[in-house]
């Protein structure tokens, strides 16, 4: 049994080695621009629009609604890192059912370099929204004795992002090879659909996590002491709700 | 008991331990989060779609503790690197 598809080496030559995780990685991402682009090929603004097409608009702007959610402001800016993150993690995840496939996100390597990129997109974010030396105030808040803190707590969520994604996907495989060996036939097929659910539902909230992040070091200070604002916007969206029903 | 015999079988009793007592403090919380989110849908129903994607969000970092607990005892028993080094040792 293994733990991580990084030991599963699927060829070789001279030295370099070619390992599960970037084999399916590099798949993953070939599925991803290979659909995305033979869609965008045949892109419409009739009224009909095909099947693949509406697919794709329903994706972008479902993820667009979410972040403008989740971040209170504008999606645009943050659509690219936070879909890219989303569908990368959730096309890896969902294509676990399939055979012979090792999920990319079951890798120790592969989360890590996740979370990696949100730790860099962060501090990016909060400097081109507020500039560096605001962004660079908010580490000494509420005073200078939690500057070491604050850099801690950085690091530490960028360790619980990695490591949640990679225990979530690989309890899920390891789970299936033990009920494999214990009670062939049916009940494996439940924990991988129970698996489907749970890797999207890691994809999201790995995407939100993210976004979350982001929004908070990329909130600009005028609004921040303001507790009212974010209900005041919540009143004004039930109202609109309202009004469509 | 050689040294073998004695790391592995305190590596499986505390792989087990940790699992057992490290699930014992998210699902209590899981199961208190997941209850008062119920409520809160019950008295707002209208604010369900924020109330679940606060709970999911909520949900993924209290399992997180679980989730250590679960990788180190899969550590412990698959890839136990003292072990490892021991037997190195025993080889060479």
């Amino acid at each position: 049994m293994q733990l991580t598809p990084d030991d599963l080496i699927i060829a070789e030559w001279g030295g370099v080695r070619l390992n599960a995780t970037i084999v399916f990685t590099w798949l993953v991402m070939a599925l991803l621009v290979g659909i995305a682009r033979l869609i965008t090929l045949r892109l419409t603004d009739t009224d009909t629009p095909s099947r693949w097409q509406n697919l794709l608009e329903v994706l972008v702007s479902g993820m667009a609604d979410q972040i403008a959610q989740v971040s209170q402001r504008e999606p645009a800016r943050f659509l690219p890192f936070i879909g890219t993150l989303f569908l990368f993690i959730a096309m890896s995840n969902i294509l676990a059912v399939v055979p012979g496939f090792q999920p990319p996100t079951a890798s120790v390597s592969t989360t890590t370099a996740l979370a990696l990129c949100v730790l860099i997109a962060v501090p990016l974010y909060g400097i081109a929204e507020r500039g560096l030396a605001s962004y660079l105030r908010t580490y000494l808040q509420p005073t200078f004795l939690m500057l070491p803190f604050n850099i801690i707590g950085e690091i530490s969520r960028t360790v619980a992002l990695a490591v949640r994604l990679y225990g979530n996907v690989m309890s899920g495989t390891v789970l299936a090879a033990l009920l494999v060996s214990i009670v062939p036939f049916f009940f494996p097929v439940l924990m991988q659909l129970l698996g489907l659910l749970t890797g999207i539902i890691q994809a999201y909230i790995f995407a939100v996590l993210a976004m979350v992040y982001i929004a908070a070091a990329a909130r600009s200070h005028a609004d921040d002491p303001d507790p009212n604002a974010g209900e005041g916007r919540n009143d004004e969206t039930e109202t609109k709700e309202q009004q469509h029903g | 008991m050689d040294n073998i015999g004695l790391i592995g079988s305190v590596s499986i009793l505390t792989a087990g331990l940790t699992l057992a007592i490290g699930s014992i403090g998210p699902a209590l919380g899981e199961a208190r989060a997941a209850a008062q989110a119920l409520a809160a849908i019950a008295q707002q129903p209208d604010e369900a779609n924020t109330i679940t994607r606060t709970l999911f969000v909520s949900l993924a970092m209290i399992e997180s503790t679980a989730i250590y607990c679960f990788v180190l005892s899969m550590i412990l028993i698959f890839t136990n690197p003292i072990l490892d080094r021991v037997l190195a040792v025993a080889a060479g």
